[in-house]
């Protein structure tokens, strides 16, 4: 133990006696003091109302939604394409961009994100430099700004050295390397996970290091890794930002006929437009894609807690 | 604890190994199966264990003693190039298998691995099937065997196939620990080994399950050649043949590093003990 | 069947070990494994790379006395002016918001989670946490824009002055503390769960109450942590596009005023810098300037936040 960590142990136990010695006092006479009742019972009723106010404010904005949009809860809602006229309106090609964007994306970084993070956990040899630059390099990443990413995709995706244009996948792109961050972290905690008496014992019986990792961790960190990996591609389904930067436009009436199809648009950027008109029924429209955006997104999270949960109590 | 050679049950003959010499003209024991010249470990430059050469004998129980600490388990890998897996980790020093140095750069460690098997401390059978676990081994190194029979041949060896042969797909993980521990050296049979290497296999099972696994080692020593830790000496004396005992040495940087201090007939080691340290952990003094 | 394995088991002749193999397998796969965990590099110097070039170029047109002093950003006027202070002004006061409202919250909701919640409450409680924390931006701006403006604007205090408009400062600032509330809370609740419970036994033995023990003894000793939340609050909140974009309004005004309508660096990049944004015009560097001034200031704040983080860490054993 060093001297600053010593020290640092020293504080928490001198500040746990004199915690103590606090309430001690009133300990003495047997009995608390009214104000010492009194200050904790406000302390408690302080914490009690910021969790309430948190999470009604998050309430309100999921029932101040539904309350707005309930009246273009429909299916035309969903088969309708966007159109000037908010009546017609509908979000099919957003539906289409964000399944092309979203689904390209998972295509691209979940293998980027796993094989990334079985190379940090089960190659990278103990603590060389440059598994230690790999490792702050992704956790700067994961605090760099979305939008961020979009100028990374546009100088460098849609023009630039990549040059795709203004297309399905550059969006599919951009985002990939948003979340690849998220991946990472997830998929290598979910290797860790996996005990490492399981690798001892396939590597004892001559597998090699692939094999050992193909047949036994990986499959035994695919429920981990799928709840990191679904996580963190709902919050990509939601990103707005990047993609008004790499080209989905906020009016499309068609749907992408492929990954490099140029034009497109996703869900929340068609929210985004519905949003900043100034006419009412186009914000009604706007409450109602966020309630389609907020279920897709439920039930996803809702999957990947559940998966947690039962890859943990299995574990 | 009570003289320890009263509890030697059958008498242990000792066979001293027969040299000879091989076409090749080097001077090679027949009966040593594994022998290790001078063999240094290192974890991150600091030994772990010094000085080790010993032979290991063909067909015989060979048992690593001494107190937790003292290097039993690092000897122990180092026997089938385990610890090559330990990043931090390097040797100096000749293992020899059958002659061969196992750690000259052309030797292939998964080669290593498949003729030396090895059981765990805790039972670690994979979650896959019953079948599966035994099948893996063969699998991955691609062997050309009917597989359906070398499970039944491992399973019957390690005594397990009358208690699963009606459940072989079912999964492994759900079995009693000793049944684990089994199908873990079943598994490791399967390979077709000549060394098994078994580190503490016992210490995590009842004394029945045990005394089981105990059975099976006196069982499967007619045809491997079998390299036991243990922290029980009485296990030691039950089933082994030869006994090496290790223990730790504290030098003047009160650097700790483990040694093989006597190496010897299971018999001799527990009745008439060549070195006091020996003595002193036998009988139980200190440990 | 035991005369099968006697001829395997037992070789006549002492085994020969395998020649060790290339496994080209083997190698071609690693190979691809440490591309895999070079892209993030790469993303990194990707990023930098696509920001530096037209930055420099831009401050080869633009003076970085004019950029950092002058108070008028009209990058795209005819007689454009550009100064940056009225956007990165914009940016702090949004955030300044956004933290009064989001630092307080989070925290109590952590002290009540780790300290005073039954476990039961804690399984319901941090699920939804994280379900909130993925709730999309463009939600939170539209909350921002038809809920909490008209309800700061009908309830307004005349005493104040005059009210928000439909674009404000404080508006924006205030749904993003709301929005990243469950950030703070849930990365200082780790915290201070990871406080080991032998220390709180320590100081309840000797008489202190759950009070006291949450104040004097878990909060100091999960402060690196609960430091680290806060820091990726502001860096999020400085970051952040949706809310401000649709909440905030997107006139450059060099004023703390929360009443008034503000345009931030995230908003302005995100305005300009549309798909159509011709390669080389100043315009396009001054969207890369900005994003580069963006990039350096949330890099800092986290590795301030690293730094604090491992200087501040306590070690238990």
């Amino acid at each position: 133990m060093s001297d600053p960590d010593r020290r640092r142990l020293r504080t928490g136990a001198r500040n746990a006696i004199r915690a103590a010695g606090e309430d001690s006092e009133a300990l003495a006479l047997g009995m608390r003091s009214r104000a010492e009742v009194w200050k904790s019972t406000a302390f408690l009723a302080l914490l009690l109302l910021s969790v309430l106010v948190a999470l009604s404010l998050l309430f309100t904005l999921i029932l101040d939604a539904f309350l707005d949009g309930r009246s273009r809860l429909n299916l035309e809602l969903l088969t309708n394409f966007p159109s000037g006229v908010p009546e017609n309106a509908g979000l099919q090609s957003a539906i289409f961009g964000s399944l092309w964007v979203i689904g390209m994306m998972i295509l691209t970084v979940v293998p980027l994100g796993v094989g990334a993070a079985i190379y940090l956990e089960e190659y990278g040899e103990g603590n060389r430099w440059y598994k230690r630059v790999i490792e702050v390099n992704i956790q700067n990443l994961a605090a760099v700004p979305s939008i961020v990413f979009g100028i990374l995709g546009l100088g460098m995706i849609v023009r630039g050295p990549l040059s795709l244009g203004q297309v399905a996948y550059a969006g599919s792109l951009t985002l990939a390397l948003l979340v690849l961050p998220t991946i990472i972290l997830a998929s290598r905690e979910a290797l860790r996970a996996v005990p490492s008496s399981l690798r001892e014992a396939s590597m004892a019986l001559g597998a090699t290091k692939w094999q050992t990792i193909w047949h036994h961790v990986l499959p035994n960190a695919i429920p981990g890794i799928a709840t990191g990996a679904i996580l963190a591609v709902s919050r990509a389904i939601g990103e707005t930002a990047p993609l008004l930067l790499v080209g989905a436009t906020v009016f499309v009436t068609f749907n992408p006929d492929g990954p490099l199809s140029e034009g497109y648009t996703t869900l929340p950027v068609q929210i985004f437009n519905w949003v900043s008109r100034p006419q009412d029924e186009f914000r009604v429209l706007a409450a109602a894609g966020i309630i389609v955006l907020l279920v897709i997104l439920l039930v996803m999270n809702s999957f990947a807690i559940w998966l947690r949960n039962r890859y943990q109590r299995h574990a | 604890m009570a003289d320890p050679s009263k509890q030697i049950t059958s008498a242990v003959v000792s066979v001293e190994p027969v040299a000879t010499t091989t076409s090749a003209g080097a001077s090679v024991a027949v009966d040593t199966v594994l022998r290790t010249n001078d063999v240094h470990v290192f974890y991150d430059g600091v030994p772990a264990i010094k000085n080790v050469s010993m032979d290991i004998q063909r067909n015989r129980i060979t048992a690593l003693i001494g107190p937790s600490g003292c290097g039993k388990s690092t000897l122990l890998r180092t026997f089938n190039r385990m610890n090559d897996l330990i990043p931090s980790a390097s040797m100096t020093g000749e293992v020899l298998y059958h002659g061969q140095d196992l750690y000259d750069p052309s030797v292939d460690p998964v080669e290593v691995r498949k003729r030396i098997g090895m059981v765990f401390q805790k039972p670690n059978p994979f979650p896959k099937s019953i079948y599966d676990n035994v099948a893996f081994g063969p699998r991955v190194l691609c062997m050309k065997v009917d597989m359906d029979e070398v499970v039944e041949r491992s399973l019957r060896h390690a005594v397990l196939w009358d208690e699963v042969k009606d459940r072989l797909k079912g999964s492994a993980v759900g079995m009693s620990g000793g049944q684990q521990q089994r199908l873990c050296i079943a598994r490791a049979l399967a390979t077709n080994p000549d060394v098994l290497l078994m580190d503490e296999p016992c210490s995590a099972l009842d004394p029945i399950a045990t005394g089981r696994i105990e059975d099976l080692m006196v069982r499967l020593r007619d045809e491997y050649t079998i390299v036991v830790v243990t922290h029980n000496m009485q296990q030691a004396t039950r089933v082994s043949d030869r006994t090496a005992f290790l223990t730790v040495e504290v030098d003047e940087h009160d650097q700790r590093t483990g040694v093989v201090v006597e190496y010897d007939d299971t018999a001799k080691i527990f009745s008439q003990p060549g070195d006091p340290r020996t003595e002193e952990y036998v009988t139980g003094r200190i440990g | 069947m035991m005369s099968t394995h006697e001829t395997i088991l037992s070789p006549a002749t002492p085994p020969v070990l395998g020649k060790s193999r290339r496994r080209v397998g083997e190698r071609l796969i690693f190979a691809v494994l440490v591309f895999c965990a070079l892209a993030s590099v790469l993303t990194t110097v990707g990023i930098v790379a696509a920001l530096l070039q037209p930055t420099i170029e831009f401050f080869s047109e633009v003076s970085p006395l004019d950029f950092f002093s002058a108070e008028e950003w009209a990058p795209f006027f005819a007689d454009p002016s550009f100064g940056v202070l009225p956007i990165v002004v914009g940016t702090l006061s949004v955030t300044f918001w956004a933290v009064l409202i989001a630092l307080p919250l989070g925290l109590c909701a952590a002290i009540f989670l780790s300290e005073y919640a039954s476990p039961r409450v804690r399984r319901v409680v941090k699920p939804v946490l994280e379900v909130l924390e993925g709730i999309p931006t463009v939600a939170y701006g539209f909350f921002a824009l038809t809920f909490i403006t008209p309800l700061i604007r009908d309830n307004w205090p005349g005493f104040l002055g005059d009210p928000p408009g439909i674009f404000s400062a404080g508006a924006a600032g205030i749904v993003l503390g709301i929005m990243i509330i469950p950030t703070v809370a849930s990365i200082s609740e780790d915290a201070m769960s990871a406080v080991p419970g032998s220390l709180r036994e320590g100081a309840y033995a000797l008489g202190a109450t759950r009070r006291t023990v949450a104040l004097r003894v878990v909060v100091p000793a999960a402060l690196s942590g609960i430091v680290a939340s806060f820091v990726l609050g502001v860096s999020r909140a400085i970051g952040e596009t949706m809310v401000v974009l649709i909440a905030a309004g997107n006139t450059p005004n060099l004023t703390f005023n929360p009443v008034e309508s503000i345009q931030t660096m995230t908003a302005f990049i995100a305005t300009s810098a549309t798909g159509d944004i011709g390669v080389g015009t100043l315009q396009y560097k001054t969207v890369f300037a900005v994003g580069a001034l963006l990039f350096v200031m949330t890099l800092t704040m986290n590795v301030v936040s690293t730094w604090l983080v491992r200087r501040f860490r306590e070690v238990y054993e």
